[in-house]
């Protein structure tokens, strides 16, 4: 018996090795793609096989911190990430991306301003601009007939009696203490005690007129009217106001979150020429608005604009209009003191 | 003495998985539990500390003492509250169901077994959705409570504490059915015509020899529902509204956005130690009481 089990263990053991230690192969005609679920149009993809020949291989992720801890363990072998501003800023800081100077890329001349100085990144040394959206404030018009609501996170973190009961959150410590912080005019990374008390309060205070905290869902749940008001992504708020037609998006004018994902070559990359010839290739105002389309976030590309869908065209939420623009503040990545109060806060609130 | 070596040998490949897949990642993370935590997640290999144990109990108020803090607490109690509520419910509901079962004929028996089984072939998180189809207002629930006259409200169930204790049963009633249904089918029927011979009554028959005699897949049931349901996070925060925090969904934030790995890896191994604590206590109990029995 002894004699048979053995070899089994040996060839175990050096099928478990030969796995980590595969040849690195030459630049082939491959694109290792690691994206969040549902981030880029199948067609896209296809196209761009199509076109260059190089096939597209996709992975998917949930969240930023999914991919990064992914990144941090090692030898995962993406060409190509998509990373949110501040994740960018920790990658950056933690020698995790290619430097690849996208403003000398042929394609950068249609990146606008100012996605083509991010301060994630000003120098676009390591990322060209994907999608990018706010997070606001979604009602049902329907449900205050005749009442303009004001343009204020009032409207949401001390709600109107047609709202109580009727509120939906995002299930995500940075958008709704961001939104709270702008609201009571704190930084977005604040960093403060008092002010961390009084954001506390505050949504405290609101809890109880919430119907649900979920990052998912946001669609089906203002568009089928579970809940008629809702922080929400933009490109979300145009998918639900095409179910309901009632529903209006608003850009408060205490500051709302702006932010931009973006395409990235990790370290390690094998494919780095095919990449690059990706990366190049998304800043084509065609190809950049065939992904507005599918997605309902903006692109940051001039010229696609002829191509956009009519309907996103004429949504505000979407085309955000030049003053509103003005109320859009950045998301970054906050000290670590800022980390450790938000998670004390969240934890509290939802304990 | 082959016969040692034989069993050794035929014992390897369990051993090395149960020691690849099972102690190795356990060892691992209660060594990260211990570290102290890197600036953008991750952990510094090369410091220990044991804050992660501190902070599940202690927080530093703004003069920097060290005051008793009972959020984790609440959470882990909450989380514990549910779980038993859950096993309690799937018992009083699948025990008629297995007994009922265990005394079909032969062949509607594995009929039914399979349609028991029936759920698994879906996954988890689809089978959360469609009962938020089912329980949402204008959703199949509400609807026909309303057209059948019961009410002219909307029921409003979906995003409630209701919601999540029908979402968690409905989930883990199989694995109560199961080992429930398995100890009543190995029953000696004889035993039970003893008693009705003997004067019993159909309740006596039930308290003092079905439920004694089942007790192994009541047991083992209430184990099976009682241990994953402590984890469980994805019902409460699709159907209860994710308005309280969950162990699984506080351990998830503090490996992600919160960027604490130690302290996610120490929640974790407080979770261990608890199960493993209640199941040595059980274990030491039926000890007890089947030596009382022989």
């Amino acid at each position: 018996m002894e004699r048979l089990t053995k070899p089994i263990l040996l060839c175990a053991c050096f099928a478990l090795l030969s796995v980590g230690a595969s040849p690195a192969h030459a630049q082939s005609k491959e694109l290792l793609l690691f994206n969040w679920s549902n981030y880029m149009p199948p067609d896209l993809l296809k196209r761009f096989e199509a076109e260059t020949g190089i096939k597209v291989t996709l992975d998917t992720y949930d969240s930023n911190e999914t991919m990064l801890a992914k990144l941090q363990a090692g030898g995962a072998g993406y060409d190509v990430v998509v990373p949110t501003g501040p994740t960018v800023q920790v990658m950056v800081r933690d020698g995790l991306l290619m430097k690849i100077d996208a403003s000398t890329m042929s394609n950068f001349k249609n990146v606008r301003a100012p996605f083509d100085k991010p301060t994630f990144d000003p120098e676009r040394a390591y990322t060209v601009p994907y999608m990018w959206g706010s997070t606001g404030l979604a009602y049902d018009t329907a449900k205050v007939p005749g009442v303009k609501l004001d343009e204020s996170w009032k409207e949401l973190f001390e709600p109107r009696q047609p709202f109580v009961g009727q509120i939906g959150m995002l299930k995500d410590q940075n958008e709704v203490l961001g939104a709270a912080a702008f609201y009571l005019g704190y930084d977005y990374c604040f960093e403060k005690p008092e002010e961390g008390q009084k954001i506390l309060e505050l949504l405290e205070k609101q809890k109880p007129a919430v119907k649900v905290y979920n990052s998912e869902g946001t669609v089906d749940r203002v568009g089928g009217g579970d809940v008629a008001m809702e922080l929400m992504w933009n490109g979300s708020f145009h998918r639900a106001h095409k179910k309901l037609a009632t529903v209006a998006y608003i850009y408060p004018r205490e500051g709302l979150a702006l932010w931009g994902d973006n395409l990235a070559i990790p370290k390690g990359a094998k494919n780095i020429e095919n990449a690059k010839l990706f990366l190049n290739w998304m800043m084509e105002p065609k190809n950049a608005a065939e992904a507005t389309n599918f997605l309902g976030y903006n692109n940051a590309i001039k010229g696609s604009e002829q191509f956009l869908d009519a309907s996103l065209r004429d949504d505000p939420a979407v085309n955000t209009p030049e003053e509103d623009a003005a109320r859009f503040r950045p998301m970054r990545d906050c000290p670590k003191a800022s980390v450790d109060l938000k998670d004390k806060i969240w934890t509290r609130l939802l304990r | 003495m082959s016969n040692v070596r034989q069993r050794a040998g035929l014992l390897t490949p369990a051993m090395a998985v149960i020691g690849v897949l099972l102690v190795l990642p356990l060892g691992l993370m209660a060594f990260v539990s211990t570290l102290e935590r890197g600036r953008d997640g991750g952990v510094i290999w090369s410091r220990h500390t044991l804050d992660a144990y501190v902070q599940f109990l202690f927080e530093r108020d703004l003069m920097d003492n060290l005051v008793l803090n009972t959020d984790y607490l609440q959470i882990f109690a909450r989380s514990i509250g549910l779980a038993t509520t859950t096993a309690v419910l799937t018992l009083v509901i699948a025990f008629p169901i297995a007994l009922w079962m265990a005394f079909q004929p032969p062949q509607r028996r594995t009929f039914l077994l399979f349609v028991v089984t029936v759920p698994f072939w879906t996954n988890l998180l689809v089978r959360n959705y469609a009962w938020i189809l089912l329980l949402r207002n204008g959703g199949v629930f509400d609807r026909l409570a309303q057209s059948t006259g019961l009410t002219h409200e909307p029921l409003n169930v979906l995003y409630s504490p209701l919601a999540t204790g029908i979402g968690l049963v409905y989930s883990f009633l199989p694995f109560m059915i199961l080992p429930i249904y398995v100890s009543l089918e190995k029953l000696d029927r004889r035993l039970i015509e003893a008693a009705f011979d003997l004067g019993a009554n159909r309740w006596h028959a039930l308290t003092r020899i079905i439920l004694p005699l089942s007790m192994p897949g009541i047991v083992g049931g209430f184990i099976l529902v009682f241990v994953p349901c402590l984890g469980a996070f994805v019902t409460p925060a699709l159907l209860g509204g994710g308005k309280s925090l969950m162990i699984g969904s506080l351990i998830q934030q503090q490996f992600g956005q919160s960027r604490n790995w130690p302290f996610g890896a120490a929640l974790a191994f407080v979770l261990l130690a608890l199960i493993v604590f209640a199941l040595v206590l059980h274990g030491l109990r039926y000890r007890r009481l089947a030596g009382r029995l022989t």
